[in-house]
């Protein structure tokens, strides 16, 4: 997984609560065997209409907010299927940080698989954020490992645990580490347990 | 203190623990041991052809199963696949179970199926063991006492090479349903667990496991408490849980991949004396829901919490809001993509398809229950109506009942199994603007085909709907 280094960008105002991973990533491109590539189908139902022609109300076709790479957004942000599809698509678009006021449970686990970094903030900094992007179209720097957001010289903190930011920080190979406690798997699983769900299936 | 239920599936499975016993930001992860990976063609390949580049193998591919199920046709399966890109995906998955060892239950076989239809039908859902799969509906396989949920595709990585995972543990969230519904006969699980999540929200269990309880879920049929289990993560949980008894004891009874005879008698006495919240179990929260006034639940909006009673008309957004600016700007562009005006009773609302089907609702007692309400009637000269049976085995299970005469000779399409048009992976979709009565588990724009209008609802109200051409309340037929 890639490294996250700290960004400086303004912000893309995507002012919804609950965008499901069907919008983010709709199914017609999950039928792909690849990982990387889906920046082009981010959002795709809500960029294009029926006859594949760019729909102008929708943010991502304003040529203002091209290269950004900081979404903002509100609640429940990525709810859903489990396609980590979705955040590939972000990753892809350049999107490198995801700011809500909450997301769900498994879009939030899949992002750090990617080196997207997920913030959420309280409802209140949330709306700060949104006014000040809607009045001065503000730059926003964020830094992991001080887990700080500024924005016109104000700062603001956010909550990650160490693990996680370790992982993003570090781009660790989680699989790797993993498998680098194989005395402990073995362990349980030569260790004799009530049920042993694995002999059913021998 | 006493352990809840999921405190003791979640104990027995901790292969390290890191965490304090808190679940806050400050916490760390568990290493938790999977004992079943259920796998598919469209979440997989990218886990698959990583493990390859990195030379690892997959750990235990006896635990692994794998079935397609997304994208293939529900049309005749001896003709070839016409879309070249799912046939691909399909290949490629056959092609990496043949490769590691896995055994996978393909479009050509009779136990083929959604992937959530066949782990309980085969006996590979037991209860209190781990179940993951890529694929966020696995919270179904909770309705044995399982703990089973949703992974991305870097954690269906994770699972085959280490057959572990890593995870923050969730809260606890006890959902207790009281009363007994009126007309019991026509309010199924489905309106059950739809009137929950119009309750706590589609964020409502986020972080969460939730545990249903209660006489009405102890009266349930397994295959009733799995579509309760399996709408579990529209509202955000991570899982739902129901304590196994005997019904459930029942069930695994002769199933392929469950335990045998005395064996299983022995498990059951352990998993009786022992799958079961302590009554000194503390949960982080608790909901109360009354059903005994419970109408069938219609959706009328873009998620599923936008649900109303059959006997109600659209809400305003103002209504819906409750004073949320967020949530009614929510509600206008839903009334706007369903194209509904408020005030249109829900009986009036006129739809082009029905779809009964999916791992929500599409098992042999939906069947039944639908089939009873279709039997000597035709549908509506408007709508296109179609059955997918979950599985090849409810699909033959029901052809001995006569299901697929009732519902062809009130002009259903009697499909193949497969996931179809919950999500329209396969030709299996809705045109722009078409409104569909569907019985599956997502009503988010586009979900069953771009411009699609899906309304979701228990299998009897879309039987209903299929033959009036609109939505009807049921109970009046039952």
């Amino acid at each position: 997984m890639e490294r996250f280094v700290d960004i400086k960008s303004q912000m893309i105002p995507l002012d919804m609560t609950n965008v499901d991973t069907d919008q983010i990533i709709p199914k017609q491109f999950l039928k792909l065997i690849i990982k990387s590539g889906y920046g082009d189908f981010l959002f795709y139902d809500r960029r294009f209409g029926h006859d594949g022609r760019p729909k102008k109300d929708f943010i991502l076709n304003d040529p203002k907010f091209e290269k950004r790479q900081i979404l903002l957004t509100r609640d429940n942000f990525g709810c859903g299927s489990s396609r980590e599809h979705a955040v590939w698509a972000l990753f892809d678009y350049g999107i490198r940080v995801v700011i809500a006021s909450s997301f769900a449970d498994i879009f939030y686990n899949n992002c750090f698989k990617r080196g997207l970094l997920p913030i959420y903030l309280s409802q209140s900094e949330i709306e700060y954020i949104f006014n000040l992007v809607h009045t001065d179209d503000v730059i926003a720097e964020i830094s992991l490992d001080k887990q700080t957001i500024s924005i016109s010289g104000k700062k603001m903190n956010f909550n990650i645990d160490p693990t996680r930011k370790k992982m993003l920080l570090e781009g660790i190979d989680e699989i790797g580490f993993t498998l680098s406690l194989n005395d402990q798997i073995l362990e349980y699983e030569k260790a004799s347990r009530v049920v042993d769900y694995n002999k059913y299936l021998v | 203190m006493g352990k809840t239920l999921f405190d003791k599936v979640w104990d027995s499975h901790v292969v390290i623990d890191d965490g304090d016993k808190n679940t806050d930001d400050t916490n760390a992860p568990s290493l938790i041991y999977v004992d079943r990976h259920l796998v598919h063609e469209v979440t997989s390949p990218q886990a698959f052809a990583s493990l390859k580049q990195s030379g690892r193998h997959v750990r235990h591919p006896e635990l692994t199963i794998a079935t397609t199920d997304h994208n293939v046709s529900t049309e005749n399966r001896t003709l070839p696949i016409v879309d070249s890109v799912s046939k691909m995906q399909l290949e490629t998955l056959t092609r990496n179970c043949k490769e590691f060892g896995i055994t996978i239950y393909d479009i050509n076989s009779p136990e083929q199926g959604i992937v959530h239809v066949i782990g309980p039908e085969l006996g590979l859902t037991l209860p209190g063991s781990t179940i993951v799969c890529g694929d966020s509906h696995t919270s179904t396989h909770g309705a044995f006492g399982a703990l089973a949920f949703g992974i991305g595709t870097s954690e269906v990585e994770h699972v085959l090479a280490t057959q572990c995972i890593w995870m923050y543990k969730p809260k606890s969230f006890l959902i207790k349903i009281e009363g007994n519904p009126r007309k019991s006969h026509a309010i199924t699980s489905k309106d059950i667990i739809l009137k929950i999540i119009r309750k706590i929200g589609t964020d409502g269990g986020t972080g969460t496991v939730i545990e249903y309880r209660g006489d009405v879920i102890s009266r349930l049929s397994m295959e009733q408490r799995m579509t309760i289990c399996n709408m579990s993560i529209e509202g955000g949980a991570r899982a739902g849980l129901i304590a196994p008894d005997e019904t459930t004891f029942n069930y695994l009874k002769g199933r392929r991949y469950a335990p045998k005879e005395l064996e299983l008698e022995g498990l059951i006495e352990f998993w009786r004396a022992n799958l079961k919240s302590d009554a000194n179990a503390k949960f982080d929260r608790v909901e109360t829901i009354n059903v005994t006034d419970l109408a069938p639940q219609v959706t009328w909006g873009t998620n599923p919490s936008m649900v109303a009673d059959i006997t109600d008309s659209i809400p305003s957004p103002e209504e819906f809001a409750q004073g949320d600016e967020n949530k009614r700007k929510l509600a206008v562009r839903a009334l706007e993509y369903m194209n509904l005006e408020p005030g249109t009773p829900l009986t009036n609302l006129h739809v082009d398809r029905v779809f009964i089907g999916s791992c929500t609702n599409s098992r042999l007692e939906d069947l039944i229950e639908a089939s009873l309400v279709v039997k000597g009637r035709k549908i509506s000269t408007k709508v296109r109506a179609m059955v997918v049976p979950g599985s090849q085995k409810v699909k033959s299970d029901a052809e001995k009942l006569g299901l697929d005469t009732v519902f062809k000779d009130s002009g259903f399409e009697w499909r193949e199994s497969g996931c179809s048009m919950c999500l329209g992976m396969n030709p299996d979709i809705l045109l722009p603007g078409e409104r569909c009565a569907s019985t599956s588990n997502r009503n988010f724009e586009g979900r069953q085909g771009a411009g699609g209008r899906t309304h979701l609802v228990s299998p009897i109200m879309a039987a209903a709907c299929a033959i009036k051409g609109h939505f009807v309340d049921v109970r009046d037929w039952l």
